[in-house]
């Protein structure tokens, strides 16, 4: 990064203002923060990734030939909680969000800065903890924690393995705490609430859920550890505990949690296709309350995570009614988005096909959503692949892919470089293809029976050919994933510098340098305008054509 | 809460050295403290809430034993702690006065008063511990035994598993209790120090309020604690 300063003259910006280690590690500057997360977070994406192709691999064949049974436990337990804990949760809001929620509104930086780099040092010391259970043998709790097989019956590294969640569970607190003080307090003079970009109101509602949620996964974890260490009852039927509660106070936190990891995602698809279509949001303030229509009624539905394990059948009726009540902000958005690029200036850039690829994986992620919430068809496909791929096509093909178009769209402004569109749209092709063949089979796979962490299938060889199109998928997902890793890096020495403006797009984070200056503004700006004003910018998206 | 040590030429100098470089004015400083350590509280209702509703169901599944485990309390010592820590949140919100007005030695002392009656109460918390292990109700033990009457129900001692219940939920939320407490006398400790040194004036004293509240809050989790363990069933 150092050579930036060669070619971009002599302007001083947030990378070039000071060198050396310490320069980084005792930073409070929200984007070198930003950069110090997104070392640590794509190091966990690839270690969660390997964990994945493990499995895929185990997969390919009906009999458990590759690994052991107990190694096959371990191998999901560990893939969930760290891309969960260690990836999907703290990426959009402690990358993106960290660099850019101060810009876009018009503040110097977060309102705690110090407090910024203490979730980090928080997310650091968590993830040597889960390498520390890794190295050390591994978990093989599922990503759940569920007792009382986590207290009781088991020998692995539990304790290290809750301890790692608990301790990035704060390092998410504090982020969230964070955004909401800035969000309130920092916003420049002319920037109400009504003119915040979405990508902003995305991670307020995000953080709200960080906020009340994780405190209640803290809790219910510290249960767990008093449970498995001094056998205090509180949880296992055996000890006059009844599971059952710990499964509503993990939920409680981990089904809002998924919102944690899609809701910024849906701001950045928001700011991207109103970029390249050129043109206005359509809908500001119902996708604005539809961002926290999502994340109210998102604390309203986690038994539905538990249909099966014996709740009452009144309660099912409840939360599996206010799950279907999920999919009216969810329709909002998307419908929106559409909306959007109707009649826009459609161009096609890197950022553009994510987001593409993001409402289109997004709306099967959802609309399958549907059939879980529904107690018949939830029954038949509980536990089931169905249920895998439901999720990831949120997860990865709606979060990642937002990450994703997130990264290219903003990387022009993080690191003054930019990267190469032809390789970027290739990129972007090859995830959209592995993906899809990843995760389309486990559909039709769960909807015939096949369960989720089996480790052998030999009683069903049939279901092989449909297990070996999802491997073969993973690979290309893969190499979709490794691409830009390596151009991003290039881009860093060898990319065009990049203008301050290289979309002609709208927002403040657009009107100061590529990259900014340590405090961002020389001077306190004044915004007057709306958010997604294209109709008053000029021209097209540079280099569309 | 200190001046930062990134300043720079193009910023200019603020008379008032307390106030951080991103911050406009100490306004909004002292706003966005505030807000952020009310938001903060937020999230420490929202952890304890998980053990206060483990306790609701457990107590509608297993009152009488809950009942008569609560009896084994003593309820002496759980209203002197609450008086103590009641008379410890006036002390707090006389330091704060303090601070408004500028009060610097006075501070010093209503602070120095907390972090005491902070001492005395984890002191007691601590004799009620020790009475618990010396008498066997510790769970998860293999010596446990309570040796408690169901009330109302003459004779009918209390089911130990449902018991053990209790007592786990008892030393899970009252030793989290007094970890907040620990974690408070020492917030004290160096806001006394600064105080002493003379930190905090009519224009900055943040910390303290905020610490302040926070302590309130801790207060108040005690309020619910005592009658919802120690007060469950007690007739004379």
């Amino acid at each position: 990064m150092a050579t930036a300063v060669v070619e971009t003259g002599e302007r001083e910006t947030y990378l070039n203002k000071e060198y050396g280690i310490k320069s980084w590690l005792l930073t409070v500057d929200h984007k070198r923060i930003a950069l110090l997360y997104l070392a640590g977070i794509t190091f966990f994406f690839f270690i969660g990734g390997f964990f994945a192709l493990l499995i895929r691999l185990e997969l390919l064949t009906p009999a458990g030939d590759l690994v052991q049974a107990d190694t096959y436990n371990k191998l999901f337990t560990m893939h969930g909680q760290v891309m969960v804990f260690f990836f999907l949760i703290p990426a959009v809001p402690a990358v993106l969000g960290n660099f850019l929620i101060p810009i876009m509104i018009g503040a110097k930086d977060l309102a705690f800065p110090r407090i910024n780099l203490l979730s980090w040092y928080l997310y650091i010391f968590a993830g040597i903890l889960m390498l520390y259970t890794i190295l050390a043998g591994g978990v093989d709790t599922g990503w759940t924690f569920y007792v009382p097989l986590s207290t009781e019956f088991l020998k692995t590294n539990v304790i290290t393995a809750a301890l790692a969640v608990f301790i990035a569970g704060f390092s998410s607190i504090f982020t969230g705490l964070n955004f909401i003080v800035t969000i309130h307090r920092m916003r420049a003079p002319g920037m109400t609430w009504n003119r915040l970009p979405l990508f902003v109101w995305a991670h307020y509602a995000t953080s709200l859920i960080q906020v009340l949620g994780t405190p209640v996964l803290a809790i219910s974890i510290v249960l767990v550890a008093l449970e498995r260490l001094l056998h205090l009852g509180i949880f296992n039927p055996a000890l006059g505990g009844d599971p059952l509660l710990f499964q509503h106070l993990f939920w409680f936190y981990s089904h809002p949690a998924v919102y944690i990891m899609i809701l910024p995602g849906m701001g950045i698809v928001s700011e991207v296709v109103c970029c390249f279509s050129r043109k206005r949001i359509f809908g500001y303030q119902a996708m604005a309350m539809a961002l926290l229509g999502i994340a109210v009624v998102g604390f309203l539905v986690w038994a539905h995570h538990m249909f099966v394990a014996g709740i009452s059948v009144y309660a099912a009726l409840v939360f599996s009614l206010l799950s279907y009540f999920v999919a009216v902000p969810s329709a909002i958005k998307v419908f929106n988005w559409t909306s959007t690029m109707y009649k826009g200036s459609i161009t096609y850039q890197t950022p553009m096909l994510y987001a593409f690829g993001f409402v289109g994986l997004f709306t099967i992620g959802g609309l399958t959503g549907l059939f879980l919430a529904a107690l018949g068809i939830d029954i038949h496909v509980t536990d089931t692949y169905f249920v895998v791929a439901h999720f990831h096509y949120i997860m990865v093909g709606g979060m990642v892919m937002a990450y994703m178009a997130g990264m290219h769209f903003w990387w022009p402004k993080i690191s003054g470089r930019m990267y190469p569109e032809g390789w970027g749209r290739l990129a972007a092709l090859i995830v959209f293809i592995g993906f899809n063949l990843t995760f389309f089979p486990q559909f039709i796979l769960g909807y015939m029976g096949m369960p989720r962490r089996y480790w052998d299938y030999s009683p069903a060889p049939e279901f092989q050919i449909l297990n070996v199109l999802s491997t073969a998928g993973a690979t290309i997902l893969a190499v979709g994933y490794l691409l830009p890793m390596i151009y991003f890096l290039w881009s860093m020495r060898y990319g065009k510098p990049a203008p301050d403006n290289p979309w002609n797009a709208a927002g403040l984070e657009w009107t100061v340098p590529s990259p900014p200056s340590t405090f961002n503004f020389d001077e306190q700006p004044v915004v007057t305008w709306e958010a997604y004003n294209y109709d008053e910018i000029e021209g097209e998206v540079p280099g569309a054509h | 809460m200190h001046t930062s040590p990134v300043t720079t030429a193009h910023h200019e100098t603020h008379e008032n050295p307390a106030l951080l470089h991103h911050f406009a004015t100490a306004e909004q400083q002292k706003n966005a403290a505030s807000f952020g350590m009310w938001v903060f509280l937020l999230t420490e209702v929202m952890f304890f809430g998980g053990m206060f509703c483990a306790y609701l169901v457990y107590r509608y599944w297993y009152f009488g034993d809950f009942a008569a485990a609560s009896k084994s309390l003593d309820w002496r010592l759980g209203a002197v702690n609450t008086a103590v820590l009641i008379c410890s949140s006036l002390t707090v919100a006389m330091a704060v006065r303090c601070g408004q007005v500028g009060k610097q030695k006075a501070m010093v002392v209503y602070l120095a008063l907390t972090i005491l009656l902070g001492l005395v109460f984890l002191g007691i918390k601590g004799i009620e511990y020790r009475d618990k292990f010396v008498e066997h109700h510790v769970p998860g033990q293999s010596d446990f035994q309570l040796k408690e009457a169901i009330p109302r129900q003459p004779g009918v001692l209390a089911n130990q598993q449902h018991a053990q219940v209790y007592f786990s939920l008892y030393f899970a939320m009252t030793g989290m209790h007094a970890l907040h407490m620990i974690i408070g006398v020492g917030l004290f400790a160096f806001l006394t120090y600064k105080a002493w040194k003379g930190a905090y004036s009519p224009e900055y004293y943040t910390p303290v309020e905020n610490a302040g509240l926070y302590w309130h809050f801790v207060d108040i989790v005690w309020i619910y604690l005592f009658p919802l363990l120690y007060l469950i069933d007690r007739h004379p």
